[in-house]
């Protein structure tokens, strides 16, 4: 806001075309006043987003040290048992890697299908069925993440439990000299990985393809018409320039829906059950078939027991949904690198 | 997008060929772009009427006029990037080495590899500059000696000198200037017969336009080029024959540049290159 001392000589004089009489370069008192008011109302509003974000941590953190004076964070973070009811085990490995499969398969399933949905829509899609899919897209972005659940419990693991189990010997025995391999695909109990790692999947695409949607529509016409006049199919165009060149939106949209996947409560507390496991091996097929319980999961289910408010089963949410903050905070900034060195070698 | 398949059968493919023979007879292997009455629409609105027009092979030809003449439709006809535009609809025949570009045997992606195109702002990829000039080349999978190929491409495209210890660096890093030659680069990479340029050098410097001038006249050698400019001199300078499309898409002369420039048939080309009007 700066104040021009303006020349008063020119009061009175009737102002010629495009220029103005001196005093309406001045601001009045009010209009300056008003400006530095919204000035004002609009930082609170940002300066609340940051102190609602440093309150969580300090309430996170406060019960967690509590907690981990109880049992120690050796116990905690190295531990391979979860069940702080019964047992009193505070192990958070089982937790974490009940997370990191959820997340990874369901990332299998929706990170190929919503980057593919967003060349559909951006490259390939007419006005009009772009105008029918956009909105279908948002509905299932809308529907609530327990009815997810409740399609994984309901439909999605008995379908499978009608195929499974099933036995697919991968190498013919007529050829000799080659061991004999079986791929073996166990039956799934009813609470289980695989229908719950589906429904999360589904439920993150429309994350995935409308911002990676956005980021292939942002790349300048330029480049395609380049492409075609080099003699490119549609094909080469969408996947060998506009990708690359939307580079950076698509791997943010990659990290915003893996860490909703970290995140995701309900359908996995419903299709999943509640019972920690460690990762088998070497039979990774096992890790899907059975029930297995996620950070958030276990941190429901101490939300609705007996002991809320009090004893260390309380205090062990908190130091779970530290855990669950920094998987989910450390995501971001290895998304903010991966953007950064995208940003360096193509701007 | 209405990118044809090849869907028609031998017959239409022998038609094609006998056509071809009638046509070198009756225009001589010089022409290379034959147009016949060639009209474009965009809607209901007509951006080219019945334009005729026969280019050379290997020399430089200058399309010029006034803003919203059609000249650039023009252009965009000869390798169908009109094709892109949903709305566009081409009438009349355009044979490029006596083959009809809008046959139905004819694929818009293989003609393209025949008759490149460098648009009127720089385009580069934002890949490096070794990746900008070998795109075509790996997309039509002649992958065998990309390096030198890529080499050779830059060189021709006057380049190399300047680029030679950064071709990984990105394209985005060179000048304006620069990035147009690598543009032209990327384009003579694929080995085209037929260059069209989109007012090439309308959002460059003096000097990276006279860079870009001397080329073009450089590339004459090997390649038939196509220029659109607005700039009347530049036609003048470099280009040995002049179209001179007048607004509403009607083309008004065709001829030799300097008889166009001294001694136009029409008052109303003589008025547009004098400067009376456009």
């Amino acid at each position: 806001m700066s104040k021009r001392s303006t020349p008063t000589e020119g009061n009175g004089v009737p102002p010629a075309a495009g220029q103005s009489p001196a005093t309406e370069l001045q601001r009045s008192e009010f209009v300056v006043r008003k400006e530095r008011l919204y000035g004002w109302l609009i930082a609170s509003c940002a300066v609340l987003t940051i102190l609602v974000t440093v309150g969580i941590i300090a309430a996170l953190s406060g019960k967690a040290i509590v907690f981990w004076t109880e049992i120690s964070p050796v116990t905690f973070f190295t531990g391979t048992e979860w069940s702080p009811i019964i047992n009193n085990a505070y192990g958070v490995l089982p937790l974490v890697s009940g997370t990191l499969i959820v997340t990874l398969c369901s990332a299998l399933i929706a990170l190929p299908i919503g980057l593919a949905a967003a060349i559909y829509l951006s490259e390939y899609a007419s006005e009009r069925a772009r105008s029918v899919l956009k909105p279908a897209l948002e509905i299932l972005a809308g529907v609530p993440t327990v009815i997810y659940g409740y399609m994984a419990l309901v439909y999605i693991t008995p379908l499978f439990q009608g195929v499974l189990p099933l036995s697919v010997q991968l190498v013919p025995p007529s050829i000799p000299l080659v061991p004999e391999f079986t791929l073996t695909v166990p039956a799934l109990q009813t609470f289980n990985v695989l229908s719950a790692s589906i429904v999360v999947g589904i439920m993150i695409i429309p994350m995935v393809s409308s911002i990676s949607e956005d980021a292939l529509r942002a790349v300048p016409d330029s480049l395609r018409q380049a492409g075609y006049g080099l003699g490119s199919t549609k094909f080469d165009v969408s996947t060998k320039i506009v990708v690359p060149a939307a580079t950076s939106g698509i791997v943010a949209s990659y990290v915003l829906a893996i860490s909703r996947a970290i995140g995701e409560t309900m359908a996995v507390t419903m299709a999943m059950g509640m019972s920690p496991q460690m990762p088998h091996f070497p039979n990774v097929l096992d890790n899907l078939a059975v029930s297995s319980q996620t950070i958030t999961a276990a941190m429901v289910q101490i939300a609705g027991a007996d002991s809320l408010g009090h004893g260390p089963t309380y205090e062990a949410m908190f130091a779970l949904g530290l855990t669950l903050f920094c998987i989910t905070l450390s995501m971001n900034m290895m998304a903010e690198l991966i953007r950064r060195h995208f940003r360096e070698v193509y701007e | 997008m209405s990118e044809h398949e090849r869907t028609q059968t031998q017959p239409s493919t022998v038609d094609a060929e006998s056509t071809v023979g009638e046509d070198e007879q009756s225009t001589g292997a010089r022409t290379v772009i034959e147009a016949r009455d060639v009209s474009v629409y965009y809607g209901q609105e007509q951006a080219l009427q019945d334009v005729d027009l026969e280019i050379p092979r290997r020399q430089v030809t200058a399309i010029i006029g006034p803003s919203g003449c059609g000249k650039s439709t023009f252009l965009r006809c000869i390798n169908r990037m009109n094709d892109l535009v949903d709305a566009a609809r081409v009438d009349g025949r355009l044979r490029f080495d006596g083959t009809d570009v809008y046959g139905p045997e004819v694929d818009p992606v293989a003609l393209r590899r025949r008759v490149g195109m460098v648009f009127q702002h720089p385009n580069p990829f934002p890949k490096s500059i070794y990746d900008n000039v070998a795109y075509g080349l790996r997309i039509h999978g002649r992958t065998d000696e990309l390096d030198e190929r890529v080499e050779r491409a830059l060189q021709r495209a006057a380049l190399f000198e300047e680029v030679s210890d950064q071709l990984e660096k990105s394209a985005l890093a060179l000048s304006g200037g620069q990035q147009q030659r690598l543009c032209i680069a990327r384009c003579l990479a694929v080995d085209p017969e037929i260059i069209l340029m989109d007012e090439p050098a309308s959002a460059l410097d003096p000097v990276a336009t006279s860079k870009i001038e001397d080329l073009i006249e450089s590339l004459a050698e090997e390649y038939t080029v196509i220029i659109v400019t607005h700039n009347m001199q530049q036609a003048a300078r470099i280009s040995d024959q002049t179209a001179v499309f007048l607004t509403g898409g009607e083309l008004a002369e065709y001829d030799d540049t300097d008889t166009i420039f001294e001694d136009p048939d029409s008052q109303r080309v003589e008025d547009y290159i004098t400067g009376k009007f456009g």
